[in-house]
Formats: structure tokens, C-alpha cells, sequence
């Protein structure tokens, strides 16, 4: 059963129209992601499907039931927000109380909801504070909590972890993995942070200009993005787009990049059949690139093919080694292992893992 | 704490010891000089309150008293004559009460309720009503008189109370929209999306969820409202006479028709009267009525 459908959904403030035909839907127990830059219509989704906006055209159903025009309050939804909108003269007990009060919860049933959650999250050293009183953290617990008290069929996220610091951030993404895995509830979540899509989602939604670019697992998504958006959007340090041509030589297909005298045979890459002479992006991710005498690929029975390639400076991060270089004329990133890692101005062979590349089409910028 | 990081900025902590102690004796001579010009006027009419008549003729109205009583004080509030009726300020001061209790009420409930609408529930043409109302609070009350009495006299209410409690809580409306719709604005809609979506109504919200936040302002337009009101005199003289009169208009009486001898000392005591509520009402608020109005201004 799904959870959540939403079909043909349009919106439009006066002539400008928001969002354009967006079909997603999303089983029971799923998370869902919607992920985008900011003003690519995902808050504005979200904001639909909790019935605090309009919709222009089109449908929205929850476990089924059509919603268009049902209130907020009738959706059965709970909704985490950025600024945790937590009601600041009440105190923690009575905020995540206030939604059972307005459904005429009896008393002691408030109060076992409470005590659950209040033990699943961590919270019921604060229950009597007010809101004022707490940490980022704390709040963005009580927050959750708020939504959680009511176990309803839906639960939406808007940035929650956007007004936290990097480290806090990390820890309460964990936290709602966690707590998806234990409630097991539908949840949409909006971010514009690519990578907690990626880390909590079962399903990614991106978004751009208010079109629905993709829908599918992070996997898929991060390995074959259907366009150049998304290929650009997921991913960091972003994917590297080289420009070129299609050269067919006896039957046997490859790239020649723009200005260079470089060919890639296209042996191995997931692609259709691209015709002789047809322009194309090739999209390579920087932790594609290996040191060519390591062969990477072919151990593992994969193609590659060695590229020579200029590097111009290096950012170290510990970890990884974030290697800014040319490719003939073309810039690229490269990641590499710290101790690989070649000095700026030095020229070295990387390989390409053929396999994990990507094609698309210049113009239309669609996937080939 | 909060204390600790806000200090008020001091514009003379550095500088020579020589150009602070200068700087601080001009700005300490302004205020004092103007204080004194402020506050003369209350000190001379509170020393005539004391003084027994014969003393004010001899020495003039500017002195101090030679003598202290409290007989004028009793007089003024009991049984002096006003305007035909012999029973002092007294059934004045509660005309007045009568008068400035229920309207302060009545505008500032429908201003709290005017601004949460306007702020939080927009709908189309929200801003024209905005604009309409506040209006009100540009337009001289002169201009209200004629449309004013054509509508008390049709409702019957000419010469009463209720007739200026009505007058007084519309024409106090467009204030209080504008505090409270000024006010509600600074409260994020996400609190109200998420009341809306906990199952919260219209009045649920209000009465949960704003109206708690609301105190700040709600000293600013009670006071607004209540100095306003009761100093008030156009209305009172224009739409009352008699003994219907709010205590502004009624002690008018002094000034205009002249029945032997004038009683200063009584009439200074009566106008104590009338303006003591006002100034206790400040003196209780002012604190909060200086940052309610400035809340939000400065974040």
C-alpha cells in the first residue's frame, strides 16, 4: 500500500507556476528524501502535502485517501519545522501535549505517550523547561518529539538539522535514521544537503526549478544520475563534466575530448549506441580517478583507460587528498589517497574506471 | 546574565577626565532644567491643594504653603459645587471609570483579536483593511464629531456613558490593530503552522498560543487606551452634559461661568483628581510600555 501519492501535482503564485507536474509516491515505511537547491519548490511540496498551501492541479493521497482539501489537522500528519516552532510559553510536556489536547486525548493516555517518547528520545529530564531553556539540540529533540507523541500516519521533515552546528548535525542525523528504523512510519524529509539525502533516505526525490528531476534509491541516483543536474547536484566534491566528441573506428566506439588529442574508447561505460560525430558531456566523479599503476579496475575485472593529467593544486582533508588538475585543457577533481597523491606541478597517468562513468547529452542535458 | 552582555553603550568611557566630567555636567544641567519645566506646573497646583484660600489671595499662586491641610482634598471629592450639583469631583471621577474601563477593554480585545487576524490569517484585500483602519489614527477627532453624534443620536445613546464607551472603543480600535498587528507580525507563522497542524483552531491559537506571548503589548495599548480615554475631552464636553459628564469635561466648569469667588485650592485638588489615575497607570507600566512599543524595533 502506498503511503503517500502524489500525482500531477501543479502549483502556480499568479503566472508563476512553482511546481510542474510532479508524480511521487512512496510506500508505507519509507523515507523519502526531497532534495534540491533552495527555490526549487521542495519546501513548497512539503508545505502541500502537510495542507498548509494550495494546490493548483492535481492530486495528493495519504494511505489512499484523497486530501486535497482537507485541513492540516484532518491529515493526520506531524511535521518537524527548521526553526523547530516550538510554542515558547509552554513548557516541553505542554508542547508536545498541546496536538493531543486539541484531539481530546484523555489525560493518562497523554501522559503514557509522553512517557514513551520522552524515554525513546532522551527528553524527560526536560519536560518541564521551556523552550527557551534549552540547547539547539534539545530542541531539535523536543521537536521530534512533538511530532512523534501523536503517531500519526505521516511524518514530515523541513530542514531540521539546518540550524545546527556541523558536528551536532552529524550526530541527530544518525539519531533520525535511528529513530526511522524504530517507528518504522512514512517520512518525507526536505533538505538541501545532498548528503543527508543520501546517508537517511530510501528514496531520493531531486528537485530543480520545480520540476521533479529524479526519483529513485541514493544508489541509483549517485551512479547513474538522469541528467546534468543531478549528476552536478549529488555528489561532493561535484562530478567533472568533459566535453567531446563521438569517433566511431571500426565499430568500436570513443570519445575524443574538445581540444585535445585524448580518446576514451567507451568499452564497458553504460550507455546507449551514441551515433559517430555526436557532441557529449562525460561525467566522471573525482573518486573515479586511480593511479594508473595501481589498476584499480582491472583487478576487479573492469576497463579503464589512462589519462594524462596535470595537477595544479592540492587540498589535503585528512582523509582524502582533493586534487584540482587539467585533463589536455579540460579542469577536473581528482580524490585520491593521501599517500598516492602527486605534487602540484607534477604530471601523472590516472585511470578512469569506465565502468562508473556517466553520458549526456549536451544539449537536452539528458542521461545517454 | 542577559544584563551582563547588553551594557548600555557609554559614548564618554574614553577621553580625557577633564572632557567626561565637562560633558556629564552639560547633559546633567539639561535634564535638570528641563525636568523642572516638566514637572513645575503638577508641583504648583499640588502646594495650592494645601493652602487655605485667604493664603493664595495674599501671597499669589505661586508659593509655598505657609499652612497644610487636608479639608480641600475632602471638599473637592465630596461636596464641592460643580456645574449645579453640589457633590464634588466624586460622581465625575466614576462617570469616568464607567467610561474608561469598559472601553479600554472592549478596544484592546478587538485590537488583539484585529492584529492576530491581519497578521496571521492574511486574505486577500488584508492590506486595504490594514490601511482603512489605522486611518483612524490619523484623523483629527474634530472631523468625527457630526458623523459621531448623527449615529448616537439614532441608537439613543446621546448623553450617556455607553454612548462614549462606543465612541471611545471604535475610534481606539484603529490603535490598538495597529500595536498588536505590528506586534503579532515579529511571531513566526511556523508556530502557527505547526498549532494548525496539531489540530489547533482559529481561537485555540489565539487563546494558546498568542495571547500568551501577548502581555508586552497588551501594556502598551491598556495604557494607550486608558490615558487616552480618560484625559479625553472633546467627546466628554461635545456628547454629555450635566451629570453625565466624564471628570475633564466637568471640571471645565471652573473656568468658564463665573459664581462669585473662585475656590483655587478646591479646584486645584480636583484637578488632582483627574489626573492621578492616568499618572499611577504610567508610573506602575511606563516600563513596559517603553519597551513594549519599541519591541521588535531593535532585535
Amino acid at each position: 500500500m502506498s503511503s503517500l501519492e502524489i500525482s500531477n501535482l501543479r502549483k502556480s503564485y499568479g503566472s508563476v507556476e512553482v511546481l510542474k507536474d510532479i508524480n511521487l509516491s512512496a510506500e508505507s515505511g519509507e523515507f523519502v528524501a526531497l532534495v534540491g537547491p533552495s527555490g526549487c519548490g521542495k519546501s513548497t511540496l512539503l508545505s502541500i502535502i502537510a495542507g498548509l498551501e494550495s494546490i493548483t492541479s492535481g492530486e495528493v493521497r495519504i494511505e489512499d485517501k484523497l486530501v486535497n482539501d482537507e485541513a492540516p489537522k484532518d491529515r493526520d500528519i506531524a511535521m518537524v519545522f527548521q526553526s523547530y516552532a516550538l510554542y515558547p510559553t509552554m513548557t516541553v510536556r505542554e508542547n508536545m501535549t498541546f496536538g493531543m489536547e486539541c484531539r481530546n486525548v484523555p489525560k493518562t493516555e497523554q501522559a503514557e505517550a509522553i512517557d514513551r517518547v520522552a524515554e525513546l528520545l532522551q527528553i524527560g529530564h526536560l519536560l518541564d523547561r521551556k523552550p527557551g531553556q534549552l540547547s539547539g539540540g534539545q530542541r531539535q529533540r523536543v521537536a521530534m518529539g512533538r511530532a512523534l507523541v501523536r503517531d500519526p500516519k505521516l511524518f514530515l521533515f523541513d530542514e531540521p538539522l539546518s540550524n545546527l552546528d556541523a558536528k551536532l548535525r552529524i550526530e541527530m542525523r544518525t539519531e533520525i535514521k535511528k529513530l526511522h528504523k524504530n517507528v518504522g512510519k512514512t517520512m518525507v524529509y526536505v533538505t538541501h544537503d545532498q548528503i543527508e539525502a543520501m546517508t537517511l533516505a530510501t528514496r531520493i526525490a531531486v528537485m530543480h526549478k520545480g520540476v521533479l528531476q529524479q526519483y529513485d534509491t541514493p544508489n541509483a541516483i549517485y551512479e547513474t544520475p538522469a541528467n546534468l543536474f543531478v549528476a552536478g547536484f549529488m555528489g561532493s566534491p561535484n562530478m567533472n563534466f568533459l566535453s567531446g566528441r563521438v569517433v566511431s573506428t571500426g565499430g568500436k566506439a570513443s570519445v575524443r575530448l574538445d581540444g585535445t588529442g585524448i580518446t576514451l574508447p567507451l568499452d564497458g561505460v553504460r550507455c546507449g549506441a551514441p551515433a559517430d560525430g555526436q557532441e557529449v558531456i562525460l561525467g566522471v566523479r573525482p573518486e573515479h580517478f586511480s593511479p594508473a599503476h595501481e589498476q584499480r579496475a582491472e583487478r576487479k575485472g573492469k576497463v579503464s583507460v589512462k589519462v594524462p593529467v596535470a595537477i595544479d593544486m592540492e587540498e589535503p582533508t585528512g582523509a582524502e587528498t582533493i586534487l584540482m588538475t587539467r585533463i589536455g585543457g579540460h579542469e577536473a577533481i581528482i580524490v585520491c589517497e593521501p599517500d598516492e597523491a602527486p605534487r602540484p606541478g607534477e604530471t601523472m597517468e590516472f585511470a578512469i574506471d569506465m565502468a562508473k562513468v556517466s553520458l549526456f547529452d549536451p544539449k537536452s542535458e539528458a542521461r545517454l | 546574565m542577559a544584563d551582563a552582555l547588553h551594557q548600555a553603550f557609554d559614548p564618554l568611557a574614553t577621553g580625557s577626565r577633564r572632557r567626561q566630567l565637562g560633558a556629564r555636567t552639560i547633559v546633567y544641567a539639561i535634564l535638570v532644567v528641563f525636568s523642572l519645566v516638566y514637572l513645575s506646573p503638577i508641583l504648583i497646583i499640588l502646594m495650592n491643594t494645601f493652602r487655605p484660600l485667604d493664603e493664595i489671595v495674599r501671597d499669589g499662586f505661586i508659593s509655598f504653603p505657609k499652612s497644610v491641610s487636608l479639608e480641600y482634598w475632602i471638599e473637592a471629592w465630596g461636596s464641592f459645587c460643580i456645574g449645579g450639583t453640589c457633590e464634588g469631583v466624586s460622581r465625575y471621577f466614576t462617570n469616568t471609570i464607567l467610561m474608561t474601563v469598559p472601553a479600554t477593554v472592549l478596544s484592546t480585545a478587538f485590537g488583539l483579536v484585529n492584529g492576530y487576524i491581519l497578521s496571521k490569517w492574511r486574505f486577500r484585500g488584508d492590506g486595504w483593511i490594514f490601511g482603512l483602519i489605522t486611518l483612524g489614527v490619523f484623523l483629527p477627532a474634530q472631523m468625527t464629531l457630526l458623523p459621531w453624534a448623527f449615529v448616537l443620536g439614532k441608537l439613543g445613546l446621546s448623553n450617556t456613558i455607553a454612548g462614549l464607551v462606543l465612541v471611545h472603543t471604535v475610534q481606539g480600535i484603529s490603535f490598538t490593530t495597529l500595536f498588536c498587528r505590528n506586534y503579532f507580525v515579529s511571531v513566526p507563522d511556523d508556530l502557527i503552522k505547526a498549532a494548525r497542524i496539531d489540530g489547533a483552531g482559529f481561537w485555540r491559537i489565539f487563546r494558546r498560543i498568542m495571547l500568551p506571548l501577548s502581555p508586552p503589548i497588551l501594556i502598551v495599548c491598556v495604557i494607550w487606551q486608558f490615558t487616552g480615554i480618560w484625559n479625553e475631552f472633546l467627546f466628554g464636553t461635545v456628547f454629555t452634559s450635566g451629570g453625565n459628564q466624564p471628570i475633564t469635561a466637568a471640571i471645565v466648569a471652573f473656568s468658564g461661568s463665573g459664581t462669585g469667588e473662585r475656590h483655587y485650592n478646591v479646584e486645584a485638588a480636583s484637578v488632582i483628581f483627574a489626573a492621578l489615575p492616568p499618572l499611577f497607570i504610567y508610573l506602575i507600566g511606563g516600563k513596559y510600555f517603553v519597551r513594549g512599543l519599541t519591541s521588535g524595533a531593535v532585535k
